[in-house]
């Protein structure tokens, strides 16, 4: 199975092909917006860090935005850096430039400020994209499709129709030799054995009970119960009434494939197959988690709705509640609500997705790219703000 | 004649199953279980779409089970019937309130 897309030198690649704005810090995201503002073919990147963390945390944000800027929808990459930010940005340029892109950063302090730096920055990109914009997609296997999983807004329609969804997806994706990846530890908490007895190795189901456990003792450590906080008041409203009944709805999308590892969050897939990324589950950190794997297209399964994009990364988002795609039809590219009302199977969605997806992974527009809902994004990091 | 409400078993374990209507009090659903098994139960309480209610007694302290797996514990007796939610299912996980 096949899709189009822009090969880049590292062999990797992208369902898209812009130029990628990455401010390396966020006092200066609104000189990356007025730049993205004026210039085709370019997407920003605009994030909460890079200032005021513990060095660890620096070093965390750095590795990340080296990993958006890896990101195979990328062809090109302009860095914004204030000139007094904690991440590195030598490095960054450094890394960065190692994947054979066209690569340039500009210092607004150095060039006198924000207007300047709107007017360098402008004519780099305009120049960068007058080049990418000439590149033609060529065919690719599906094996070089890294595809990231999220569900948000979940009810009780998630785990019997959205997730099933994509998870029968993710199977079709694996035995075409290509690499899923699936997060969302807290979601795992009250489902973890059944993870475990997929994992390929004892060492991989030993990785899933240590992050979970990891991950329970956080929410412990606040001394409350962690119902509200997960599942979400949206969660119980839809008739979520345990973590344990999220999670075993949850781990549905991950479909039934072996798990050949645990990676951290700024990790990339070791290798093609089944992988779990540990992450919290907010939104946008996670799908960065997911652009940090060199995902080319997401798909995001939901019950209540949720309008999710992302930048320059296309997600596909799958319904599963009937009422919910009736209502938010509009934002929803697949009706899976269809087997809530026994109307449809399963492998009927999921084929219809499969479809979908090597469309769009060929430039189809996803809803949320059509009305550019695309802009939310944010790096989780461990440590708190100093 | 409406339609009849149809709640699901998913999983032969369970001792509850969901329904994909708003259910009023006193409403009689028919549960289909996964060999096409169906039967009549008679819902005590209010069941917005999506919730679930008892199947079996379940009382207080034992297990709530979903998708054949533990998905809480009855924190009061619950019959046939029951609307089951966060009113009458405890969390056995995360629970840092428990931890001192």
């Amino acid at each position: 199975m096949n899709f189009k897309g822009y090969y880049r030198s590292d062999g990797s690649v992208g369902s898209r092909n812009y130029v990628g704005v990455i401010p390396s810090v966020f006092c200066v995201n609104e000189i990356a917006e007025a730049i993205v503002h004026q210039t085709e073919g370019s997407v920003g990147f605009y994030h909460h860090k890079g200032c005021t963390q513990l060095p660890p945390d620096l070093e965390w944000t750095t590795d990340a935005l080296i990993r958006i800027g890896q990101n195979p929808n990328l062809g090109a990459i302009l860095v914004i850096s204030l000139g007094c930010e904690g991440t590195d940005c030598d490095r960054l340029v450094r890394e960065l430039k190692k994947t054979g892109k066209p690569v340039e950063i500009i210092v607004s302090q150095d060039l006198g400020g924000s207007t300047a730096a709107i007017h360098v920055g402008t004519d780099i990109v305009r120049d960068m994209w007058l080049k990418l914009s000439g590149q033609q997609r060529e065919e690719a296997p599906l094996s070089k499709y890294i595809m990231g999983i999220k569900c948000g807004g979940s009810d009780t329609t998630s785990g019997l129709a959205s997730n099933p969804v994509i998870g029968y997806v993710a199977d079709r994706v694996i035995d075409e030799g290509g690499t899923v990846v699936f997060s969302e530890t807290t979601e795992f908490i009250g489902a973890e054995h059944i993870l475990a007895r997929r994992a390929k190795t004892p060492a991989v189901a030993n990785d899933i009970y240590k992050i979970v456990k990891e991950m329970e003792e956080i929410a412990k450590a606040s001394g409350v119960d962690m119902r509200k906080g997960q599942p979400t008041p949206g969660n119980i409203k839809g008739g979520l009434s345990s973590i344990e009944e999220k999670s075993l709805g949850a781990i549905v999308k991950s479909g039934t494939r072996d798990i050949e590892g645990v990676i951290y969050y700024n990790d990339r897939p070791e290798g093609k197959g089944l992988w779990i990324k540990h992450s919290p589950a907010k939104e946008i950190e996670l799908l960065t988690a997911m652009a940090i794997c060199g995902s080319q297209c997401m798909l995001f399964s939901t019950g209540r709705g949720a309008p999710q994009g992302y930048p320059a990364v296309p997600i596909i988002k799958v319904c599963g509640n009937p009422i919910s795609f009736e209502k938010q039809h509009n934002e929803m590219d697949i009706d899976a609500g269809q087997i809530i009302l026994g109307k449809r199977s399963i492998d009927e969605v999921g084929e219809e997705v499969v479809a979908k997806l090597i469309s769009v992974l060929s430039g189809e527009a996803t809803r949320s790219e059509a009305i550019k809902y695309t802009r939310s994004m944010d790096i989780y990091t461990p440590g708190t703000s100093l | 004649m409406s339609e009849k409400i149809i709640a699901v078993k998913i999983h032969d374990a369970d001792n509850v199953a969901a329904v994909f209507t708003d259910v009023p009090a006193g409403g009689i659903v028919e549960v289909v279980d996964k060999k096409g098994n169906r039967w009549d139960v008679t819902v005590k309480d209010e069941v917005p779409f999506g919730h679930k209610f008892a199947l079996d007694p379940i009382n207080k302290g034992e297990q709530i089970t979903k998708y054949g797996e533990e998905i809480g514990i009855a924190s009061t007796d619950i019959v046939v019937g029951d609307y089951v939610h966060v009113h009458n299912l405890e969390s056995t996980r995360g629970r840092g309130d428990l931890e001192k």
